[in-house]
């Protein structure tokens, strides 16, 4: 294995403390040193002037869709799809076909990954055995095999005792317990946000409080029983409101927010472009408003994408029958920079926070940090580089994105994993 | 909306009395993407139209050699025919296509239909679809000229434009008019249209129903917004009622029909609040005894199968425009 300098960059990792113009030596795929200056003889150089330097970027919420849909992702596109977006890590959801509700697809996804390469996937398995809501799954064996989570994401954990159950059980493992919160007896049929766009466009309205019910309904089992709970993309100031709250008197919860709900509202969906469905949907300004206040001041602790890819054919249908859901592995970080950093709702670091530090200890796997001795998985970001989405090149099988052709600034430009470079824009 | 292009071709109303020449759009999906002066464009258009279906030989030459396809995804007797026999008054070659299953469930997308049947060079294609944004996704798609007769709760433009063609016959102006719509808004096409419509042209519109009906934020429409019927009645110069169904949403919406009818019906009693000349209309098919009694339907004050004749009108003169009429056909149609 050839050892690797990262030359010149900044080097911020809030979860050490760092902030600081660093050479970075890995060796063997671990971090070797960190600071200036560095040489090595017969090192791998990496030019990294005026980048961002660090620790690898976790997105824990990708639908990798093997098994069972690999015409919309493979895992070995997945994972492509990944690391040119910046990601040494990432966590695939269970609603695959068979679903992840037993160790052998556990095994499969992380066989499949292995062979892959690039970047480390980190399945998450079912609360209950098909996603039902009635049965909890093998949660002991399907940790052993190797999950770092549960959830029945794309529905919601079916009711508040399964929740309950499976925020005590869980704790054996001591693993989260990530939902989806939905009402659904209030979302039937619905394709999105219900408020005056949809008021004008005639499409059926997705109630924000079909969202807030279930995310309080988790906050007071939670409360209850304790155990870890995750909330994912969550999308209305009433949550926002809920979780801020619950943290307040003490709540261990935490939550997650997905790029395109920070950047878009549901004005998008003006002109029906099935691009700009998805599950949670694309939420009001004020609600917008509200995620971006949220981000700022750490009710929020990690941001996601909800990578849903889908073929193109079925998202060419009426928007009533597409299904839920854009690609977003290889334009959350420049969303993020565009949309946050740039805007000064948050700065760098808190942005590192979001991306990398937070969801890698929420799942609880070691990303370690940009020190010596720790793996070496480092992302690195031009946060000046400004440049178009442009769908044509995306590792992902899969183009659906509502940003295609749309100027973002601050790019991912290279992602080492294990001290390996598994992808390099220059 | 998207995929309006503005068509090259300027269109005159046939009459010429129109000095300034207005552009007609490639595209009929909705009312949100006409300006004031292309809704009124289509009216005059259609006001000349009414006179040929009074004439012994019911047609003009005008789309001689044009061919137009009615697509139908959702069963419909009053707009399809309408618009056969709006084509065929014109000349045109009328192809009407029922498919009252969804796409989906054929197995066929609505987008491989569409190509199919545009493979056969139609002029024009006639859709009506339980989806909103059909009509938009189809225009985006195909290249013959694509005219929305109705895509689930979103709009049914041809309906308010003859809904605004019977009230400028009734009323000849629409400013500082009030116009009371009753019954189900949340799943009303025809609702939607009709506001967009009468607020370009100037009107004042008063929504009202149960709440259960109601978007929830139904004064983002620029609407008045009322539950008690009495009140968006009062006043009115144009009482509309819409069809309610009571089946939908599983009974969760209205508990009964007679319910309904206490509290929403358009009764003789209640049509007293109304101005002394207010008409009375309704898109159908009516329920009568539900929305409104046969007293009223059939009564003095009521324009509902003016509407359907006018209907015909409209059709024929957005058929036209969209055939690039106007610039050409001038001397044929008239």
């Amino acid at each position: 294995m050839t050892n690797l300098l990262l030359k010149n960059g900044r080097v911020v990792d809030p979860s050490n403390g760092l902030d600081t113009d660093a050479d970075i030596l890995i060796e063997q795929g671990t971090i070797a040193e960190v600071g200036p200056q560095l040489s090595a003889e017969g090192a791998d150089t990496l030019d990294v002037t005026g980048c961002i330097v660090s620790p690898g970027f976790v997105d824990m919420h990708v639908h990798l869709r093997e098994p069972g849909f690999e015409y919309k992702e493979t895992i070995e596109s997945g994972v492509r799809a990944a690391a040119a977006g910046g990601f040494t890590g990432i966590a695939c959801m269970p609603n695959t076909d068979p679903i992840n509700d037993h160790r052998a697809v556990t095994e499969l996804i992380l066989e499949r990954a292995t062979a892959a390469g690039p970047v480390h996937v980190y399945p998450i398995g079912a609360v209950s055995v098909g996603q039902r809501g009635e049965a909890l799954a093998e949660i002991g064996e399907l940790v052993e095999a190797g999950c770092v989570a549960i959830s029945d994401d794309g529905y919601p954990v079916a009711t508040a005792q399964l929740m309950r159950k499976a925020l005590e059980y869980s704790q054996l493992f001591d693993i989260p317990v990530i939902d989806h919160c939905e009402e659904v007896s209030m979302t039937h049929g619905s394709v999105m946000h219900e408020g005056r766009v949809s008021a004008e466009l005639g499409l059926r309205g997705w109630p924000a409080a079909a969202e807030e019910i279930t995310v309080s309904r988790n906050l007071i089992v939670a409360a209850a029983v304790g155990g870890k709970l995750h909330l994912a993309h969550l999308s209305t100031a009433g949550s926002m409101q809920l979780v801020r709250e619950a943290k307040r008197r003490g709540s261990s919860a935490t939550c997650e927010v997905m790029t395109h709900h920070f950047s878009l509202t549901d004005e998008a969906v003006r002109g029906f472009d099935t691009n700009t469905k998805m599950n949670p949907p694309l939420r009001s300004e004020e609600d917008r408003q509200a995620l971006l206040e949220a981000i700022a001041d750490g009710t929020v602790d990690v941001i996601a994408t909800d990578h849903a890819p889908h073929h193109a054919d079925e998202k060419l249908l009426e928007f009533d029958h597409a299904p839920f859901g854009i690609v977003g592995l290889e334009t959350a970080i420049p969303l993020a920079c565009t949309h946050l950093v740039h805007t000064g709702v948050i700065d760098t670091p808190r942005l590192i926070e979001l991306m990398a530090i937070n969801p890698a200890r929420i799942l609880g796997v070691d990303h370690g940090g940009l020190r010596a001795g720790a793996p070496a998985d480092v992302t690195v970001i031009d946060l000046q580089m400004e440049r178009e989405v442009a769908a044509s090149e995306f590792c992902s099988r899969s183009r659906n994105t509502p940003f295609d052709g749309v100027a973002l600034r601050g790019w991912p430009v290279a992602t080492v994993v294990a001290g390996q470079v598994v992808w390099d824009r220059r | 909306m998207t995929g309006e292009q503005v068509a090259e071709a300027e269109s005159r109303v046939p009459s010429g009395e129109r000095s300034v020449p207005v552009q007609f759009a490639a595209n009929l999906t909705g009312i949100a993407a006409l300006s004031k002066e292309q809704i009124e464009l289509i009216l005059d258009t259609a006001e000349h139209f009414r006179e040929v279906s009074q004439r012994p030989i019911k047609k003009v030459p005008a789309l001689r050699g044009k061919t137009v396809v009615n697509l139908f995804f959702e069963p419909s007797t009053r707009t399809r025919t309408s618009f056969e026999i709006a084509g065929k008054r014109l000349s045109a070659d009328v192809q009407s296509v029922s498919a009252s299953t969804s796409s989906v469930v054929k197995g066929e997308t609505l987008l491989d239909t569409a190509r199919n049947i545009e493979a056969m060079a139609p002029d024009i294609l006639v859709m009506r679809h339980k989806s909103a944004g059909a009509a938009d996704f189809l225009a985006r798609h195909c290249s013959a000229a694509v005219v929305n007769a109705g895509d689930g709760a979103h709009e049914h433009p041809t309906q308010a434009l003859l809904d605004a063609l019977t009230i400028r016959q009734a009323k000849g102006d629409f400013a500082g008019l009030r116009v009371a719509i009753v019954g189900d808004i949340a799943h009303s096409r025809v609702a939607r249209s009709n506001i967009l419509c009468l607020r370009k042209l100037g009107a004042d519109v008063v929504i009202a129903g149960p709440p259960t009906l109601l978007p929830l934020r139904a004064e983002a429409l620029g609407v008045e917004v009322q539950r008690d019927v009495n009140a968006a009645i009062a006043g009115a110069d144009v009482v509309m009622m819409l069809r309610v169904q009571v089946e939908r949403g599983g009974n969760l919406n209205l508990p009964s029909t007679q319910e309904y009818f206490k509290l929403f019906g358009l009764t003789e009693e209640r049509l007293k609040l109304a101005n002394d000349a207010a008409v009375v209309m309704h898109p159908g098919p009516m329920n009568r005894g539900v929305e409104i009694a046969s007293s009223v339907a059939d009564g003095p004050r009521s324009l509902i199968l003016e509407q359907v004749s006018n209907g015909l009108a409209v059709r024929m003169a957005v058929l036209y425009l969209l055939a690039g009429g106007g610039a050409r056909n001038d001397e044929s149609a008239a």
